[in-house]
């Protein structure tokens, strides 16, 4: 009998800290646990007692790379509390600040944390000295993100300008011209980026998974649409509660998220892109399939070519939206909170993200829930890890530790939005 | 401040931290300390530490001199100096950060894609108390003034 075990600090290049447990006996897998040591956040327990205003605000600190999703979950669920609709340029502004955090979002992952394991690269700063171009794209293409979420938000961690119905300030429309030159840019090196990641390689994995997006009759989800999925899913947010439920696993802190009755569901890009090819815009759609995609993409490594797509979408829609803009007569509409219990879904770059408020007459929060798209991707990444580390049994330790950190970054998860620590331990009996 | 292109050499300083989390304030606090001082052709900057905006901060910059707290384990309010042009910088430093992307990262970042500043010169100072909260420690607020003089004695050599 050979014991081994390989024990790493952490899980590099994944944004927060948590574990992976995998276990191997007589030369077949026993057991896969991604571990999630959570300590209490208490966001949900700390939004009650506030404001309904205070929630985009406060729910933007649990991330610093996808803080607009939760401003934007939170004001939607607000906004269905009290019964307001905002629609118009308003409503145009909130995609437009959304395309900003995919840009920098994604590119931060296709190049900077993805990209090393496709070239055979321990990090990014080793893969700069061979490829500086490549890496000066993806430091700039995130800058083109960032300005947009800088120049609506107010700035680029954790923005102070968006409100429940609206914003605080709406720009003018000659103040939004340089931020479409950059875009033109931007979407030309988004372009570029399809090509590269198309020429990658990746391993022959695809699963049956069922894919859950919010999905829009004319667009491609960022604020709005149904939940569905391609294995039958079709209910409004309001019925989240009734098909999604997260369970509590023995071994780690984080919840576990599953459809009632079915189990293990995939969110994000991926998700995204099967349930909504047809609401790309053409060039988008083009890329793709210049790209080699189909219009159903069921390898998880090649999320990397996905993201890269949603890039360009995102650069394309804002151009679009700068385009078609006119400045709103007033930056917000009128709110009146009464009491009620709101639900908002919105699509952060990994993913559907969850709100739901419940407030008393004055608006004020007595109940709050969150449910962020990494803790709903968590069983089926453990799912993958079963199904594909019986591929690379006889790896060395080291290469097949690279593997399973490879297949979990194919998630880009932010463990940090539901956890601390993570290790890595591959113990072979 | 940020893509301004200037004529003449400047030298450009920048404190690193966040001023909730005591110790790792202490860059914005020697920061501050410079800020009160008039210098000519020098601009005081203060940051969070997130490695894309520094890289864009110090993008026209000749020299730019860092200072950010750091946690090796040695004495708190104990100095570190670093050329870095000279010298890798250390990568068990600067490594609290709750960004992805740190200090340390950032500088080799800007090395292997050679965007570095002509000269750079790290402070670290070693930190006690890393928790929320604000306000430094007794053994870290005596080092903000002695960094403040070295960073002068700096501005002067630089022949500004």
């Amino acid at each position: 009998m050979k014991n081994k075990t390989i024990k790493v600090d952490y899980l590099a290049r994944v944004e927060g800290e948590g574990a992976l447990y995998v276990k191997i006996k007589d030369n077949s897998l026993t057991d896969v646990k991604l571990k999630i040591f959570e300590p209490p956040r208490f966001f949900e327990a700390f939004l009650q007692g506030r404001n309904y205003s205070e929630a985009p605000d406060i729910t933007a600190r649990i991330c610093g790379i996808c803080p607009i999703a939760y401003q934007m979950s939170a004001v939607h669920a607000m906004e269905d509390a009290f019964g307001v609709t905002v629609d118009g340029q308003l409503r145009a502004l909130r995609r437009l600040i959304y395309c900003g955090e995919w840009i920098e979002s994604h590119a931060l992952h296709v190049y900077m944390l993805h990209a090393p394991d496709f070239l055979g690269y321990t990090d990014a700063i080793q893969m700069a000295k061979d490829h500086p171009a490549l890496v000066q794209r993806g430091l700039q293409l995130k800058k083109a993100g960032n300005e947009i979420v800088a120049f609506l938000g107010g700035r680029e961690i954790h923005p102070i300008n968006v409100r429940v119905g609206g914003f605080y300030k709406v720009p003018a429309k000659r103040e939004l011209e340089p931020l479409a030159e950059r875009l033109k840019w931007a979407r030309d090196a988004a372009l570029e980026t399809v090509r590269w990641t198309a020429t990658l390689d990746f391993p022959d994995f695809e699963q049956d998974y069922e894919f859950v997006a919010l999905c829009h009759p004319g667009e491609y989800p960022f604020n709005e649409g149904r939940l569905v999925s391609n294995k039958g899913l079709d209910i409004s947010v309001r019925d989240y509660d009734d098909s999604f439920v997260e369970e509590h696993v023995p071994y780690s802190n984080a919840l576990h998220s599953i459809i009632k009755g079915r189990g293990a569901y995939f969110v994000g890009p991926l998700a995204r892109y099967n349930l909504n090819f047809n609401r790309l815009s053409p060039m988008t759609q083009e890329a793709a399939h210049s790209a080699g995609l189909s219009y159903v993409c069921n390898n998880p490594f090649q999320s990397i070519i996905v993201r890269s797509v949603e890039i360009l979408y995102a650069c394309d829609e804002a151009l679009r939206i700068i385009d078609q803009y006119e400045r709103p007569d007033k930056p917000s509409v009128q709110v009146q909170p009464r009491a009620g219990t709101g639900y908002g879904c919105t699509e952060a770059p990994r993913g559907i993200l969850y709100h739901r408020y419940s407030t008393d007459d004055n608006g004020v929060i007595i109940d709050a829930k969150i449910v962020p798209p990494t803790s709903q991707n968590q069983k089926t990444i453990e799912n993958d890890l079963w199904q594909f580390i019986p591929k690379y049994l006889d790896l060395p330790s080291e290469k097949l530790t690279l593997q399973c950190e490879q297949a979990i970054r194919n998630y880009d998860p932010c463990i940090s939005c539901a956890t601390h620590f993570l290790k890595l331990y591959v113990n072979r009996e | 401040m940020k893509g301004k292109k200037w004529d003449d050499p400047f030298v450009f300083i920048i404190g690193i931290g966040n001023a909730y989390r005591s110790d790792d304030a202490v860059g914005l606090h020697v920061a501050q300390c410079l800020k009160k001082q008039a210098h000519d052709h020098v601009y005081v900057l203060e940051e969070s530490g997130e490695g894309l905006s520094l890289m864009e901060s110090w993008k026209d910059a000749d020299t730019v001199i860092l200072i950010d707290a750091v946690y090796s384990g040695a004495r708190p309010g104990t100095i570190l100096r670093f050329d870095a042009r000279d010298q890798p910088i250390p990568s068990n430093l600067f490594h609290y950060s709750t960004h992805a992307f740190g200090v340390a990262e950032t500088i080799e970042l800007a090395r292997a894609l050679n965007q570095l500043p002509n000269r750079l010169i790290v402070y670290g100072i070693e930190g006690k108390c890393f928790e929320a909260g604000a306000g430094l420690s007794v053994e870290v607020d005596k080092a903000v003034q002695e960094v403040t003089i070295r960073v002068q004695q700096d501005i002067r050599n630089s022949g500004i």
